[in-house]
């Protein structure tokens, strides 16, 4: 594994937390991404949703612009199963009210035990999940 | 003023997700691929983060006020129930299946292809089942609850 995969990783950590960091200084609110897609879908207050959503976008698109690597698409992956997986992430942090950036960045920055069992579970989940798709199934 | 602060802050949080390779899935599913050629830079990404936050919001919550706001807006639940390990459990279990998380899903519309315009729309019927299935229990709650917490959302993730 090259070490600029290690450094940028351990950059792009300190910008998603310096993020989260100066989202709750300044707003007192939590940066996570699934409750901010959930007020920008069901609550009335949508502008700053919408402005941090964008944000996102536009923060990705300058990295790209500055010929950063873009993902490209998997060529024999199942279109159902994509789908069905999108289903169970949006409704699985609906439901658990966190993903990756609500309970894994800033539930473990606040200490916070419902966070911690919440990471845990969906690191551990998803483990298991990659090892019988790609080892069981074969699906790459 | 504070909507302005979240568009700058969504700016540098969606740099460092593209920056950290969160928003390529297949290394994703090499992070979580233990069994096969284990890709552990992401852990970097969890590492850096955690350690900004944990450091920083320590200090943040002894304030008494955000800097744009009354007051924090912090998850009111601590409990430890069944829909945080049953939400968690389908969450990773969708993540482990396609690599995708929520940040990531957003932040590609900077770059989008097929795989996304099938993840993404599936996310947001993800949220909009959840919402028609529990939308009663929302509005039975935020009708107990003091008036301007109606329009609240729920504070997390």
């Amino acid at each position: 594994m090259a070490l600029s995969n290690i450094a940028n990783a351990l950059l792009g950590g300190v910008l998603i937390g310096g993020a989260a960091t100066l989202f709750f200084w300044l707003t007192g609110r939590i940066a996570g991404i699934s409750g901010v897609i959930a007020s920008l879908l069901f609550f009335k207050e949508r502008l700053w949703p919408a402005l941090f959503l964008s944000g996102i976008v536009a923060g990705a698109a300058i990295f790209y612009a500055l010929g950063g690597s873009a993902p490209v698409p998997r060529g024999s992956f199942p279109l159902w199963l994509l789908a069905f997986s999108g289903v169970l992430v949006g409704f699985g942090t609906a439901l658990a009210r966190g993903c990756t950036s609500g309970h894994g960045v800033c539930g473990l920055g606040r200490l916070s035990l419902r966070s911690l069992v919440a990471t845990l579970t969906f690191l551990s989940v998803g483990l298991l999940a990659t090892f019988v798709v790609r080892h069981i199934f074969g699906v790459v | 003023m504070a909507n302005i602060f979240a568009l700058i802050t969504g700016l540098i949080f969606g740099f460092g997700l593209a920056l950290s390779g969160m928003t390529h899935p297949e290394k994703v599913l090499g992070f979580l691929d233990v069994a096969g050629q284990w890709d552990t830079s992401l852990l970097f990404v969890l590492c850096g983060a955690v350690g900004v936050t944990v450091v920083s919001f320590r200090f943040i919550t002894k304030l008494k006020a955000p800097v744009f706001a009354p007051i924090f807006r912090l998850p009111e639940s601590n409990a430890i129930d069944k829909p945080l390990l049953i939400g968690s459990a389908l969450f990773g279990t969708g993540w482990g299946i396609s690599g995708y998380c929520p940040g990531p899903a957003v932040a590609l519309l900077a770059s989008p292809n097929w795989e996304l315009w099938v993840f993404l729309p599936a996310m947001l019927l993800g949220y909009v089942l959840h919402w028609y299935l529990f939308k009663p229990q929302a509005q039975k709650s935020a009708a107990a609850a003091p008036e301007n917490t109606k329009a609240e959302p729920p504070t997390c993730g």
